[in-house]
């Protein structure tokens, strides 16, 4: 079982995976040995902020300035969460 | 390798890939590029088709290169470096830089016979992402013999040397009757080792595992006792190390999607520069398999015979054609519908709903009384090698 993360959590990208842009599917990808994971813009647009530096807090406020919306934290913190539980995020 | 992680969606996160226009396939979002078919090992179930010896020519450093920049272009995402063993190309570090400079994620599949300090640094800093290492088994006998080589003690070594480079790495055995009984000292190995994943891969019926199946066939108590030892250590170690265990087809009432789609995911080249659906195409009677040193990437994927012979389910015949299944399993694999019926468009025997699924059960059967009359002692095997090779093939087309 893995702990919610807390907002002092600084999320970074497992270096087993990858994240890049795909011209050919026009979307996101987390690429790891020999798999592939396709990413909604959404799942992308996280990911893309979590290199170790941001906590969970900068990365929320950067999300909501960055996309004009309010009162996302409990998607984040859901996909933060499904994210470790699948490894990609450490 | 998995192709089922290749599925769009396999996170069961995101949104669907967009589709591609209607008639028109997807991206080879997997190319496998089998540099060589030398190779210092003689697996007795070795991948490579039976009449490999007769395929000598390889694609140089040049037209390699150029096979991955076209594949790029069409949407490639993850590249296999396979064989044989790819380490006995000694322009491995330069392929690499050229596909990793692509942005593909490229996979080293190897033996780890070859595989030094030296060449780990160089092919690290040329971008290689993964190493896929090969054992035979977690004993030294066994897995010195079924490879009739020494390389046991080699490639513990290669190994942990893989692992203070600081790769990922997918450990690899192909499983059988014989090293069934072990997999739990597998998964142990794999844990020491620090393995992120490890592939189980059953044997399948085809190539050189056909010719040996009555030695390599494992029984059902066999298959059920191993799965359950592997559920146990899933539950016990976590997201450590990641097992894949896939049941064998023979012992399947339902076909598997060959290559998760014929022409949908998978664009395979042989060291000669043969396209191929399926890395075992080669073996199927009456398919012109184009050569990429005569045809443009793109016209091979989306235009070939080959690769629309058995797209999507237009050719199917009964049972497939009228079967609630036919998009799920797409008739299965053809290689094993041609070597139990002798025609490859036949719906896969290992099918329940095939008329001649009977024939599977027979086999399963035979590699039963095989394993009783040899009282747990190996029997011998056709080990791959050029000579076997040459000896099979002759007489075949």
């Amino acid at each position: 079982m893995t702990a919610d993360p807390t907002d002092l959590a600084r999320p970074l990208l497992h270096r087993t995976f990858r994240l890049q842009w795909e011209e050919a599917q026009r979307s996101w990808v987390l690429l790891y040995p020999e798999g592939m994971v396709t990413l909604n813009d959404s799942a992308a647009a996280i990911l893309q902020r979590c290199d170790g530096g941001h906590t969970l807090d900068m990365l929320i406020d950067d999300l909501q300035a960055a996309f004009g919306v309010q009162g996302i934290a409990p998607e984040v913190h859901a996909f933060v969460k499904h994210a470790t539980e699948r490894g990609w995020l450490v | 390798m998995p192709l089922s992680n290749m599925r769009p969606n396999a996170a069961g996160w995101s949104d669907a890939v967009a589709a591609p226009p209607p008639g028109q396939p997807g991206p080879p979002l997997w190319l496998l590029a089998e540099l060589t078919y030398r190779c210092p090992l003689h697996c007795a179930f070795c991948s490579n088709p039976v009449d490999y010896a007769r395929h000598t020519a390889e694609l140089d450093t040049a037209q390699w290169c150029d096979v991955f920049s076209q594949a790029r272009a069409l949407g490639a995402v993850q590249l296999g470096l396979s064989g044989g063993e790819p380490l006995l190309r000694k322009d491995l570090e330069q392929l690499v830089r050229h596909a990793h400079g692509l942005g593909f994620y490229t996979n080293l599949v190897t033996s780890g016979v070859g595989l030094t300090d030296a060449r780990l640094a160089a092919l690290r800093d040329a971008g290689l992402d993964h190493i896929q290492l090969s054992f035979q088994d977690s004993t030294r006998e066994l897995n010195d013999f079924l490879s009739s080589t020494r390389t046991f003690d080699l490639k513990q070594r290669v190994a942990r040397m893989i692992k203070a480079h600081g790769y990922p790495m997918v450990m690899n055995c192909v499983l059988h009757r014989h090293n069934l009984p072990h997999v739990g000292t597998i998964i142990e190995m794999a844990l020491q080792m620090g393995a992120e994943y490890l592939e189980l891969a059953n044997t399948q019926y085809y190539g050189w595992a056909w010719e040996n199946r009555l030695a390599l066939l494992p029984t059902r108590e066999q298959l059920l006792e191993a799965e359950a030892v592997v559920r146990e250590y899933r539950a016990r170690i976590g997201k450590r190390c990641q097992i894949l265990f896939v049941v064998p087809d023979y012992f399947e009432a339902r076909p598997k999607k060959c290559m998760n789609g014929w022409g949908t995911t998978f664009l395979g080249v042989a060291p000669d520069g043969t396209a191929l659906p399926c890395h075992a195409a080669r073996m199927l009677p009456g398919l012109a398999l184009p050569n990429v040193t005569t045809q443009g990437l793109r016209e091979i994927w989306r235009d070939s015979e080959a690769f629309r012979r058995f797209r999507g389910t237009a050719w199917m015949q009964d049972p497939c054609r009228s079967c609630d299944h036919r998009e799920e399993d797409y008739g299965g694999c053809h290689c094993q519908a041609f070597l139990l019926t002798g025609d490859p468009a036949a719906t896969d025997p290992v099918c329940e709903r095939s008329a001649d699924h009977g024939k599977v059960s027979e086999i399963v059967l035979q590699g039963r009384l095989a394993a009783l009359q040899a009282r747990g002692e190996v029997q011998p095997m056709v080990f791959r090698s050029d000579g076997n090779s040459l000896r099979l093939s002759a007489g075949r087309k």
